[in-house]
Order: C-alpha cells, then sequence, then structure tokens
C-alpha cells in the first residue's frame, strides 16, 4: 500500500501517545519534560503532513512558529526546574508533591 | 523507495520515543535525552520525506541542535544521582499504559479509517522560498512577536537563575 497521509498521522498518533506515557509513568521531572518535547514533535509532524498533502503552506509556517516557541519554553522551563532543585534539592516528582514552602 | 525510507524512519522514531520513556536498561535521564535527539533527527527525515526541507534543517539546528544541548547541560548540571529505586507502583504504571494505550488505539483506529488521505496527491515542492515569502509578507506581525517572545524569554531565564535577586 502507498504510503498515504494516513500513514503519517499514525506514527504522529503514536509519538504522541509514547509522550503522554512518558509524562504519566516516569517520575523524574526532566523525563517528563522530554516526554512534553516527544508531544510537541508528534504534533509537527502531523502539521507538515497535512501541510504536504492538501498542498498548503500555511502547515509549514506554523511548524516554524512552533519550534521557535518550543525552544523559548524550554529555555524558561529548564531554569525553573533548576531553580526548583536549589530549592528543594530533588528534582523526583514524588518529592515535589506539596505547593508548601 | 520513498516507501521503503518512511518505514524506516518511522519505526526509527518510533522506537527511539519508546526509549526515551520507558528505558529497560538504564534509568539515567542522560540516555533518555539521546535517544531524544535520535528521535528528532529521524523526525528531520520525515519531513526530507514530506518534502519540507527547511524544516528538516530548523529541526536539526535549533532542536537537536541547542534544545537538547541545553537539557544536557541542565542534566550535568543538577548532577542527579543515580535515582535509587524507589517503590516502583506497578499498578499505577499499568493504570497509565493501558489508558494510554486505549486512547492510542482509539485515534489510531479514527485516523486510519477516516479516508482523511482519499484522493490528495501531494504536489508542493521544497518552497523555501515561498516559505520565506510568506513569513515575511503574510505572517510578518507573528514573526516580529516571535523574536520579541525570544528576547523575553532570555531575558526570564537569566532573572530566574539569578541566585538572589538584587
Amino acid at each position: 500500500m502507498t504510503v498515504g497521509l494516513e500513514h503519517y498521522l499514525v506514527v504522529s498518533v503514536g509519538l504522541f501517545c509514547l509522550g503522554v506515557l512518558g509524562v504519566i509513568v516516569r517520575r523524574n521531572l526532566l523525563v517528563i519534560y522530554m516526554s512534553l518535547e516527544l508531544m510537541l514533535n508528534a504534533a509537527n509532524l502531523a502539521l507538515v503532513a497535512f501541510s504536504r498533502y492538501h498542498n498548503d503552506l500555511n502547515g509549514q509556517v506554523l511548524v516554524f512558529f512552533i519550534i521557535t516557541v518550543a525552544a523559548a519554553e524550554v529555555a524558561v522551563g529548564l531554569a525553573l526546574i533548576v531553580a526548583l532543585y536549589r530549592k528543594r534539592q530533588s528534582a523526583h516528582v514524588e518529592d515535589l508533591a506539596t505547593m508548601k514552602f | 523507495m520513498h516507501d521503503l525510507f518512511f518505514y524506516l524512519f518511522a519505526g526509527l522514531t518510533l522506537l527511539c520515543g519508546c526509549l526515551v520513556v520507558a528505558n529497560p536498561f538504564s534509568r539515567n535521564p542522560v540516555t533518555s535525552a539521546m535517544f531524544l535527539v535520535l528521535t528528532i533527527v529521524s523526525l528531520a527525515g520525515l519531513f526530507v520525506l514530506l518534502h519540507a526541507f527547511f524544516l528538516a534543517a530548523v529541526q536539526v539546528l535549533v532542536y537537536a541542535g541547542a534544545v537538547m544541548v541545553l537539557f544536557l547541560f541542565v542534566i550535568m548540571l543538577l548532577d542527579l544521582k543515580e535515582e535509587a529505586r524507589r517503590k516502583f507502583k506497578t499498578a499505577s504504571v499499568a493504570a497509565g499504559v493501558v489508558s494510554v494505550g486505549a486512547l492510542g488505539a482509539l485515534t489510531t483506529k479514527t485516523v486510519w479509517t477516516s479516508g482523511v488521505g482519499q484522493g490528495l496527491t501531494p504536489q508542493t515542492d521544497g518552497a523555501t522560498g515561498a516559505l520565506g515569502r510568506m513569513l515575511f509578507t503574510q505572517y510578518l506581525l507573528p514573526f516580529e512577536i516571535v523574536s520579541v517572545l525570544l528576547l523575553v524569554a532570555m531575558v526570564g531565564v537569566i532573572l530566574l537563575s539569578k541566585k538572589d535577586l538584587r
């Protein structure tokens, strides 16, 4: 069967589900953040596939912006994680379960 | 030929994605980061197959080259001890896997049988020039706003990593 839009979308869905699994199952804050990036990449793949098969470049422009915003988000998120680690001396989700100071 | 490359890159992407999340050999976050880099690179391969050459290059340069390097810096900085195995709650992990698996199966079945790609012939070629033209004419405002966003993010990160706010 020739590779069509559905194939790319199935790969995107699979990658997204792996990202959600990572966020739910893993307990290390950094690996949870990496699974978040995995979800963003899955969305990027879906957008580029749609853009190609519908002959519309707007999808690619949106992916460009998503990549940029994701890079900014990663920088800020990692700064937050570092600040949190300095405070609590742990990057394990179970140690960070309380908002109490 | 195109199909062979698609299956190769798609398989590589999903395998490396699996190994980011659930590596049976090591719980070190560095291993996860390495496999995430591989996932991103194979995704760039998929982008090339979809004729999005500029985006493939941007993906490798920005995501694999900057974002993942930042991740690795922070992992090294935090110097996490090899996490002492905490009590591994099998029930919650099983529940997570089952629910995400169900979600994935449902979505895959919907996408596969929805006939989204029927009668669509891909025609756009590389079109880096056209993409650039769109960015600078139709999407000029979001482009400038994103540059301001990057500046703001940089200032925020510097402020957040100060030891005392003085």
